[in-house]
């Protein structure tokens, strides 16, 4: 059985403090708890990427850490990615028109955010080995793939 | 976009019959501006009938700041017809599109169901734009007619001399001009809709159709605003998880729920007829105390025993007995007596196993039961159904059903059975808590629960003349039954044909002058469902695969043969273009080292779709795809970027049906859980694509999924090539391959 804790961890900016059964997934918390709806539940068991987030800046799967190991920590969701779509990831995907369904889209925005922060210039290669653990159904990959390059090149163009 | 050239006057010609009930009712209501924001939602299609005093229109109102609001009655599932339904009103209308706001539909068959769904509002079957179509443009081309006429009569000319541009009524001679807008303020709207001809679209002028607009749906996708049913929060609301039995018919017999009611957060166990629901303060309680419980199933069920196994066995000995009768499906000549007279016969068996959807967004809806009535927040494929099961469910009238139709996290056939389950489970769920209940299911729940494209045992006999010209074409089809199971209210007028089972037998562009397809649908106990390309998926799989055998047989190229099958007729020459297209694009000609090339073709309700995979071979037996060329003639392109990516998304869904993706039966319950041990594609699994897209001035048919019963074929076929040896079960797996290749004696290169 599970015991009740309370945790306190910032999420996008601003500090809360959670009271939940220790084993829940922050997937859970940041959904039904926080309201931040945009992190999506797609397995439960981190073989999707659907519910992808910044945890202390590393992209990492919000299904898999428990509530009880994210005390202290600070967490960025797709709603905190950027305050208005302004992200260069964002403005790409429109762009490209990646979406179709866009239930996985959140999650493959902040893998790629992921990715451009730790190589800004990835290969092909890169983003497709990097990108692989997040599935979309739709099959919109092609255009991810070309949305991450647009994304790299236009920040480039503008540092 | 640069428009310059005004839109001819309004062509009032001949009197027009509509088809359906949806035909004659339009309006233009005029209503104060402060809808700044209109998006699509039931919510907001619900405001703006309650803006302004004039008359409730069924597709287009027009404001008087000039935004135009146009209903789309389509599900939203990815795959753009949300988008492009209200882009034909538009473009017959002459709206400038930067006022147009897009309005869900509200739930009604009798104003917004689909022309080719027999007027059921049901977004499937990749049968939207090409079943709207014509009415869309007429009702555009009636709202032009009467924001014209009533600038002619403002101005005091004749109605011949007013033409239009976007947004705006002209009167050349003049120089005068008004916008919708301006009309819309003083507008006088006829009882009866105004007779008005639309072009025929083999030279109809187009402003939007064609043009690639942004859709509406994305912007919200980008930033997690986006709202999917999974999203809603309701005041109040708890959650909901079920158990359900492992088939269907297992009701509970014995449920011991002790261990679950001690989970923190549990609220309620809820015993139901086909299993048992949890109640709790948060998901995870619920998922928790739902995988706490232990039940004992009752062993009535159809079901239990069966496994792929069995299914393959009993279905294979009904393919091959010759006094087994099946339901006609297509019957042209006389396919027995002319196989009887053919200089050659050839027979080949194909199959392929259970297949799962996996939209992304696991199954899930809330509701809110009370004493007045129901409301219900879902991701459905037909909104009118959802409130029909919902009101039945509780015994209520339809009138009582509040629904709000939310955008669907992929839906691939998965969300249009008229039971929707999914959606009762909250309904149910709601009304045991007295509260407003989100039912979610988990990705095994989804899994354990689905509802699987049937398994297959496909046998064809073709008879041939001296020439190599197929004369003669039997197609057998056994499978489980889809329709009876998923819609049999659609089934009782089916007279047994299986419609979702039997699509793609036909063979429509090739001349074979004797043709029967029959179909013999089981009863397994198995759960079955449409699912993205329906029957077309294995049934085309089968006709490619043995056609492309054929023409090993008599030592003919593949594309050659194919072509010399086509018939004379205009689809026919469409096909031959879109096959020699692709060809072209592949390089057909050009070996490659140690790679294969394989190329399949198909008609899909009308429209011509050909591809060719090519394909290296691993020694563990995996099969590579590294490039796939696809050529689509779909008509006239509503939105062609939007075909693309349809295309595009077609085809790395027919890459896991064909190489990876599988659902195992066990004693009648599912073995497969989740995304480990069903395996879709990934990035890494995609191949280079390419697509052209041919634009032809014929009536729009399909894009959704058109292109993925090509992918298995073409990839079967591109083994062959390369290795000699030939798959005929779907997917083709390693193992498969390594055996096919031991029985042949063959090794890998």
């Amino acid at each position: 059985m599970s015991n009740t804790i309370s945790v306190t961890l910032t999420v996008n900016g601003k500090r809360q403090t959670i009271t939940a059964a220790s084993d829940t997934p922050l997937l859970w918390v940041l959904r039904e708890e926080l309201k931040l709806t945009g992190t999506k539940f797609g397995c439960g068991v981190g073989q999707c990427g659907a519910c992808t987030v910044h945890l202390n800046g590393e992209p990492t799967q919000s299904c898999l850490h428990a509530l009880k190991d994210v005390n202290g920590k600070t967490v960025t969701t797709i709603e905190g990615l950027s305050p208005d779509s302004s992200h260069p990831l964002q403005k790409a995907w429109l762009v490209e028109q990646v979406p179709q369904c866009g239930y996985c889209q959140s999650g493959q925005i902040m893998r790629a955010a992921g990715l451009l922060k730790q190589n800004p210039r990835p290969t092909r290669e890169q983003i497709v080995e990097y990108m692989s653990p997040n599935i979309c159904r739709c099959g919109t990959y092609v255009r991810i793939a070309s949305a991450i390059e647009r994304a790299a090149r236009e920040t480039g163009a503008q540092s | 976009m640069k428009i310059s050239t005004a839109k001819k006057p309004v062509n009032a010609g001949r009197r027009r019959f509509m088809v359906g009930t949806a035909g004659l009712t339009f309006g233009v209501a005029v209503a104060t501006p402060g809808l700044q924001h209109l998006m699509a939602g039931a919510a907001e299609a619900a405001a703006m009938n309650n803006v302004g005093s004039v008359s409730l229109n069924n597709w287009v109102t027009v404001l008087t700041d000039g935004t135009v609001a146009i209903m789309s009655p389509a599900a939203e599932m990815g795959q753009g017809s949300l988008t492009a339904l209200p882009v034909i009103v538009a473009d017959e209308m002459d709206a400038d599109w930067s006022k147009v706001r897009i309005i869900a539909a509200p739930p009604n068959d009798k104003l917004y169901g689909n022309p080719a769904f027999r007027f059921l509002q049901y977004t499937a079957g990749s049968a939207t734009i090409t079943g709207y179509f014509n009415n869309l443009r007429q009702f555009g081309a009636q709202v032009r007619y009467v924001l014209l006429d009533n600038a002619a009569q403002r101005w005091g000319v004749p109605l011949a001399e007013v033409a239009s541009e976007p947004g705006y009524a002209v009167h050349p001679r003049s120089g005068r001009r008004l916008s919708y807008g301006e009309i819309a303020a003083f507008a006088k709207v006829p009882a009866q809709a105004p007779e008005v001809t639309v072009e025929p679209v083999a030279k109809a002028q187009f402003r939007l159709i064609g043009k690639d607009l942004p859709r509406v749906d994305v912007a919200g996708k980008v930033n997690g605003s986006a709202q999917y049913s999974i999203d809603v929060q309701v005041p109040g609301m708890v959650y909901g998880a079920i158990l359900r039995e492992p088939m269907e018919g297992a009701a509970p017999e014995l449920i011991d729920d002790r261990e679950a009611r001690a989970i923190d957060g549990v609220l309620q166990i809820v015993p139901l007829k086909f299993g048992v629901g949890v109640i709790a303060q948060n998901p995870w309680a619920a998922f928790k105390a739902k995988k706490a419980l232990k039940v004992t199933w009752s062993r009535k069920a159809t079901g239990w025993g069966f496994s792929n196994d069995k299914g393959y066995a009993q279905f294979a000995a009904l393919a091959k007995d010759p006094n087994a009768k099946g339901v006609a499906w297509e019957t042209e000549g006389d396919a027995a007596g002319a196989i009887a007279k053919a200089a050659t016969v050839f027979e080949g068996e194909y199959r392929a196993d259970y297949a799962y959807h996996a939209q992304m967004e696991p199954l899930n809806s809330v509701a809110a039961v009370t004493a007045d009535g129901c409301e219900i927040w879902c991701g459905t494929q037909s909104q009118t159904v959802a409130v029909t099961a919902a009101a039945e469910a509780l015994g209520i009238p339809e009138a009582k059903v509040k629904f709000n139709g939310m955008l669907l996290g992929g839906g691939f056939g998965r969300r249009g059975n008229r039971d929707v389950e999914f959606i009762i489970d909250s309904v149910l769920m709601s009304k045991a808590a007295g509260k407003p209940v989100k039912v979610i299911w988990t990705r095994e729940d989804d899994v354990h629960n689905g509802r699987f494209r049937p398994l297959y045992v496909n046998r064809i006999r073709a008879g041939l003349d001296s020439q190599g010209k197929i004369v003669a074409w039997h197609h057998r089809v056994v499978s489980d039954r889809v329709l009876a199971f998923m819609d049999p209210v659609r089934y009782k007028e089916s007279k047994g044909r299986d419609n979702i089972a039997m699509r793609g037998t036909e063979l429509p562009t090739y001349d074979i002058a004797h043709r029967l397809a029959e179909g013999l649908q089981q009863d397994t106990g198995m759960r079955t469902a449409p699912l993205r390309a329906i029957g077309v998926g294995q049934n085309s799989f089968a006709n490619e695969v043995f056609i492309d055998e054929l023409a090993a047989k008599l030592g003919v190229d593949p594309v050659e043969f194919r072509i010399r099958q086509l018939a004379g007729t205009p689809r026919a020459q469409r096909a031959k273009h879109t096959i020699e297209e692709v060809a072209r694009m592949a390089e057909w000609g050009r070996k490659r080292q140690g790679r294969g090339l394989g190329m399949a073709y198909l008609d899909y309700s009308g429209t011509q779709v050909a591809g060719i995979a090519e394909v290296s071979l691993a020694k563990n037996g995996s099969i590579r795809v590294h490039d796939f060329w696809c050529v689509i003639d779909a008509g006239i392109a509503v939105q062609p970027d939007n075909i693309i990516a349809q295309t595009q998304s077609s085809i790395v869904y027919g890459l896991g049906l064909a190489l990876t993706e599988r659902i195992d039966i066990v004693d009648g319950a599912v073995k497969q859980s989740n995304f480990f041990d069903y395996h879709v594609p990934r990035m890494r699994d995609i191949p280079n694509i390419h697509i052209k897209l041919i634009q032809t001035r014929n009536h729009p048919t399909g894009a959704g999924q058109m292109a993925t019963p090509l992918v298995p074929s073409a990839i079967a076929n591109a083994l062959h090539q390369l290795t000699g040896v030939r798959l005929r079960q779907q997917p083709l797996l390693p193992e498969r391959v390594l055996h096919a290749m031991a029985e042949a004696g063959v090794s890998i290169a």
